[in-house]
């Protein structure tokens, strides 16, 4: 039995918000193997209660949406004047329409060396891997700072695909999340293991529901590689709650990158943990937000256990309109973590005098042969670099347009796929043409 | 081409006057070259006449090709046909020099109401252009200026400059910061670019670039003023005896 420490403060409040959230909710799925799991992360969200806004990590976000027991409506958005992500990607699809899975619209889940299976089908099997992970980094991950929502999510989630790679994968798992009914409050659960030597790529997009709760466990063995790339929907009222729990064995790699524009909520957690030596964790976010009901919060746990271990967390938020940005980063190197590289960067551009970003970054060090390095910068476009543009004949918009690409692309170069990474930066260099003056 | 009449300007944020009357006009085919102190009013002037904020011009006028520019936005100018070599090429991390480029040379000619040139056309035409200019493949694909030597900017700027064919040139300082055989390069990207339909104005302190790209008329710039015009000849005068007989015969 593991055990997580409960940290947050006693709370009438907490306690009333939790029962009614679970009232709603009502039993948990008692059946198949993940009922334990299940079970074991009622008690430890009973335990913790639900996010208060006077939580020292719910400081800059409110999580009272999140947080109520019914999903806030949320309006569906014509995404038609794109074309659909990874279009020109060989990919295996996988499409889940509010929360439910929607076979018509799925490829079959078959791939050569990769094992996927579906959440909902494990409650009529007693045996199935996914048994040593569901719940099982996430139930680490509530030390040092409590993930209630993680926890509701493992509890609840009515679905979400389980993952085993033995080999390296022939193409790319793309978990779509359409989104078709406004009132829609979905909750998905994904396991991924990846074994030694193999690899595998996950692609995510879309809005999913008018609320959406994901958690996504992705354990790593020797020499493994997870790659991750994510577009969260535009759906302008569309709230998001994610969570990415990492396990990493020797010389493993996850790199993460997640794309957001609009959606008034969204909140991304990143917790890693580099377990064994030399093993590699990067992470990075692209977003942008227009308007003062705008808000985006990554909140990124780093833990350095093993030797060698590099980890990169660059995050890069344009905000206009009064948009809020928050970046909470936190980077543990545990005693012995010898020769780890620790690198942390969120920087914001902000469009006008409304918006804001609010970051906290942190370093908490216990060993003494490391290097780490944070920074954390909010600024307006570079005029110098503006004017330059211009006296080239490039107008003021597409100038501004430029610089705000130019200002994000450390973030995209984070996608070491340079088809996706393209593909990425054609969606952002819409949403800005779309918003041009 | 470039006619400066009387123009007068100040700094947007302070109350200092820079520019105190500055009379010129550049001919089309002509290559024209401005001298001076520090201080003078040089770059000012390249600033002001590209469209750069911060300054006020309080009385005076400048027209390109006979229309009024002063009024237009920095994009407008240069669509215009008026380009600026800037002294210290700005670094854009982020964007590749190609597609900036690209934008750049695709923006004038839709201000213009002309075609768009096409990918392939403008592969063509720019990978000639760096060639003789010695910019390889890789200095093209590179963000904009980031990790140039000071030689491979200014090499940048003239390749902008071939790629957008603008009508009139003003070349602040382009010989700051290059060793001769990259001035002799600069130089040379620069008159294979002298044209009967197109005007120079060349600012510099020195008059070493000035052996490379033979000015027609040559301007001692000094407190905001044109002090002095005359041939090629007085540039090596200047280079001889420097500023202090001219501003002494003035005074």
């Amino acid at each position: 039995m593991r055990f997580a420490p409960v940290l947050t403060k006693p709370s009438a409040k907490r306690d009333a918000d939790t029962a009614a959230r679970l009232d709603v909710l009502g039993d948990i799925d008692a059946t198949g193997c993940l009922a334990e799991a299940r079970k074991t992360a009622l008690a430890r969200l009973t335990e913790m209660g639900l996010p208060h806004p006077r939580d020292e990590y719910w400081r800059y976000t409110k999580p009272d949406t999140l947080v109520q027991p019914q999903a806030p409506a949320a309006a569906l958005h014509d995404a038609s004047d794109e074309a659909p992500l990874y279009d020109g990607i060989d990919r295996l699809k996988v499409v889940f329409v509010d929360g439910v899975f929607d076979p018509a619209q799925s490829d079959s889940l078959e791939m050569a060396g990769i094992e996927l299976c579906r959440l909902a089908e494990l409650s009529d099997t007693d045996i199935h891997w996914s048994r040593d992970l569901y719940g099982v980094l996430e139930a680490d991950g509530q030390v040092p700072v409590p993930r209630p929502l993680a926890a509701l999510n493992t509890a609840y989630a009515s679905d979400g695909i389980a993952i085993r790679v033995t080999d390296k994968a022939a193409r790319p798992v793309n978990l779509i999340y359409l989104h078709e009914n406004t009132a829609s409050d979905a909750m998905l659960h994904h396991v991924i293991k990846v074994e030694a030597g193999a690899e595998l790529t996950v692609l995510e997009n879309g809005p999913a529901a008018a609320r959406f709760n994901a958690c996504m466990e992705v354990d790593v063995a020797e020499g493994g590689a997870f790659h991750h790339v994510r577009a969260q929907g535009r759906d302008r009222e569309r709230r998001t709650v994610t969570h990415i729990f990492t396990r990493l064995a020797d010389e493993a790699t996850f790199k993460s990158f997640t794309l957001t524009a609009n959606g008034v909520l969204t909140r991304n957690e990143a917790i890693m943990d580099l377990q064994g030596n030399d093993c590699v964790a990067h992470v990075a976010g692209a977003s942008l937000g227009d308007g003062g009901d705008f808000h985006h919060d990554d909140t990124v746990f780093v833990s350095h256990g093993g030797l060698n271990g590099e980890s990169r967390q660059v995050f890069k938020k344009v905000l206009r309109n009064g948009a809020t940005g928050v970046f909470q980063g936190k980077i543990l190197v545990k005693e012995g973590a010898q020769k780890t590289d620790g690198y942390q960067i969120s920087q914001s551009l902000l469009l006008d005098d409304d918006s804001q970003f609010l970051a906290k970054p942190e370093l908490e060090i216990y060993a003494d042969d490391v290097a780490c390095s944070h920074g954390s910068t909010s600024g307006a476009i570079d005029e110098e670099g503006l004017f330059y543009l211009r006296s080239r004949g490039v107008p003021l918009a597409e100038a501004t347009d430029l610089m705000t690409l130019a200002f994000l692309a450390e973030a995209i170069e984070e996608i070491d796929n340079a088809e996706i990474a393209e593909d990425i930066t054609s969606r952002l260099g819409a949403w800005l043409e779309r918003r041009r003056g | 081409m470039l006619e400066i009449k009387k123009l007068h300007v100040k700094l947007e944020e302070e109350d200092k006057q820079i520019l105190k009357g500055v009379d010129l006009t550049v001919e089309a085919g002509k290559v024209h070259a401005i001298m001076g102190p520090n201080g003078s009013g040089k770059s000012t002037l390249s600033y002001v006449l590209s469209g750069r904020d911060g300054y006020e011009v309080t009385e005076g006028a400048a027209s390109l090709g006979g229309e009024d520019i002063l009024d237009m936005e920095a994009e407008e100018r240069a669509a215009a046909g008026l380009f600026l070599a800037f002294q210290y090429p700005v670094e854009i991390p982020g964007v590749g020099n190609m597609t900036f480029l690209r934008t750049a040379v695709n923006a004038q000619r839709k201000a213009r109401g002309e075609e768009e040139m096409s990918a392939a056309e403008f592969l063509k035409v720019v990978r000639e252009k760096a060639k003789s200019l010695k910019i390889d493949a890789d200095m093209l694909k590179r963000p904009v200026n980031v990790g140039f030597s000071g030689g491979e900017k200014k090499r940048n700027e003239i390749l902008q400059m071939a790629m957008l064919e603008p009508k009139m040139c003003i070349l602040d300082e382009t010989d700051s910061g290059l060793d001769v055989d990259a001035m002799k390069l600069v130089a040379e990207g620069v008159n294979a670019l002298r044209d009967a339909g197109r005007g120079f104005l060349v600012i510099t302190h020195y008059q070493r670039l000035l052996d490379h790209i033979k000015p027609d008329v040559v301007h001692i710039m000094a407190d905001g003023r044109i002090v002095k015009t005359g041939g090629p000849e007085l540039a090596l005068e200047v280079e001889n005896n420097g500023y202090a007989d001219i501003l002494a015969e003035m005074a």
